[in-house]
């Protein structure tokens, strides 16, 4: 099962990112306690297009580098610039100031097919 | 993400491995080994150890002994560095070579009397080590004992500003008077008898603390009601690296010469007698080894292992051959290894290919962190 904290307010993808209904997106705290102190971040320009389940940035923390994937598809309408700056936020408030970019999607926020509820996050086995 | 699981289905288990586990460490699997890797974060076990102290398990080293009327000349013909000119209770770090110039493990050799002596090598390479140093003493004239004694032995390392008043606190016997790489057999601590040597693997001062296996639990459950915390395998990487001591498989490898790896000054060549490899680094040191090791501090991009290393105008490559984040200098810093043709000076410029993408970093003096 995940473990840490899980919100009822946003959706959750198998790869351990949220999406919430601005399409707000990050990583979860599994995924954040799983990674370890997180030091480095590449993230994409404002304007571009991702793809659902795609790789749209990586994720390094001291030991590990990990792909981030898209829970939908769309186009990358803001990037936080603060956690570029400190990527400890993703450790901190991995829900919060801990955001990565903020996709413009046409794709339903619902659970089934690519997207699981918190419900169903929380019952994901890992 | 770890599951759990038993130490057998993920390796071999040290005397502390269901301490570990019971801690809630993140483990893996290193050099066959079920060891931790962090217990909280690698950030705050690296920077508690440069400022005040931790332990490490560390018992999945390999430890040989070496016996017997023929042992001096067989250490000397073993290793590039010179171990039978070491005083009773003195050690030091050798790399031990191939006949071509290629390195088969780095270790430690402690002399602990005349033809007596402890060697310690890498986990990882036990089997291979055991191998090779039985094929070298076979038909030893004086005879040589060798004996794997690993299974047999637990070791912690206490390391970091506070590691001597840690120990102090526990051993029978004063510790604080013993030497960098010396060493004192049958020191209680915890009232268990140790090899107390004062070595390590973080830049940092301490102890290495060689134990009988079933007394090392005690041993690691009284320095943590001293108050001394646990450090993983994670932090023990970025340590070593910023005080760019070599980890085989990355600085030094069957294909890696010691003199690549910066590692000359424990090649001894006027050892009476030679020893194995030294034709072919002789060779090596008169025309110039092909790559040398450099330290890189790199922005935008953190290089790994096995990341190219370009230089303008240069058309052979070089590569990483460790990097991480820095926790004590918070940047990106790397070894590579890097062609001598290139020239390449302290403070001039390289490219580093992270992910498709040319990140600049620049050559730096190594080490990168020493202690005060």
């Amino acid at each position: 099962m995940a473990t840490g904290s899980v919100l009822d307010d946003r959706w959750y993808t198998a790869e351990h990112e949220w999406i919430a209904a601005d399409g707000t997106v990050g990583v979860t705290d599994h995924a954040q306690d799983a990674l370890g102190d997180v030091v480095f971040l590449e993230l994409p320009e404002v304007g571009r297009h991702v793809e659902r389940g795609a790789v749209f940035g990586v994720v390094e923390s001291v030991k590990s580098v990990s792909d981030l994937f898209s829970p939908v598809t769309g186009t990358v309408a803001a990037v936080n610039k603060a956690v570029k700056d400190q990527p400890e936020l993703v450790n901190q408030d991995p829900y919060g100031r801990g955001w990565l970019v903020r996709i413009d999607t046409d794709d339903q926020l619902q659970a089934g097919g690519h997207l699981l509820d918190a419900a169903g996050y929380r019952e994901l086995p890992t | 993400m770890e599951q759990g699981g038993s130490a057998s289905a993920r390796g071999l288990a040290t005397p502390l491995t269901a301490w570990h586990e019971a801690a809630g460490a993140r483990m893996a699997e290193f050099g066959g080994y079920w060891m931790p890797i962090e217990y909280e974060r690698i950030m705050e076990e690296h920077r508690r150890v440069r400022s005040s102290v931790g332990m490490f398990d560390v018992s999945h080293m390999a430890e040989f002994l070496v016996e017997g009327a023929g042992a001096d000349a067989f250490v000397d013909q073993l290793v590039t560095n010179w171990p039978s000119r070491l005083a009773e209770g003195q050690a030091l770090y050798t790399p031990m070579c191939r006949p071509d110039g290629g390195t088969q493990d780095d270790l430690l050799v402690y002399r602990r009397g005349p033809g007596r002596y402890l060697l310690v090598t890498n986990a990882g390479n036990r089997a291979a080590d055991r191998d090779w140093m039985k094929q070298q003493a076979a038909g030893a004239d004086p005879p040589v004992a060798l004996s794997d004694v690993s299974d047999a032995m637990g070791l912690i390392a206490v390391q970091g500003p506070g590691a001597v008043d840690a120990v102090e606190a526990l051993a029978g016997a004063p510790v604080a008077d013993i030497g960098y790489y010396h060493f004192r057999e049958g020191v209680p601590v915890a009232g268990v008898p140790a090899l107390v040597s004062r070595t390590g693997y973080t830049g940092e001062d301490g102890f290495e603390l060689y134990l009988p296996h079933e007394g090392t639990l005690s041993v690691w459950e009284a320095l943590a009601r001293q108050g001394v915390k646990p450090v993983g395998l994670g932090a023990r990487d970025t340590l070593r690296l910023e005080a760019r001591l070599p980890l085989y498989g990355h600085e030094l490898a069957l294909d890696i010469s010691p003199l690549e790896a910066a590692l000359g000054s424990f090649v001894k060549w006027e050892k009476p007698g030679g020893f194995l490899g030294r034709e072919a680094l002789a060779a090596q040191k008169q025309a110039g080894s092909r790559r040398r090791l450099v330290g890189l501090r790199a922005s935008g991009g953190i290089p790994r292992a096995g990341y190219a290393v370009t230089r303008v105008g240069q058309p052979e490559a070089g590569v990483v051959t460790s990097g991480t984040h820095s926790p004590t200098l918070e940047v990106p810093i790397a070894m590579a290894l890097v062609p001598r043709a290139w020239g390449i000076k302290v403070g001039e410029e390289v490219s580093v290919e992270v992910r498709g993408r040319q990140v600049p970093a620049m050559v730096v003096k190594l080490p990168f962190y020493r202690r005060a």
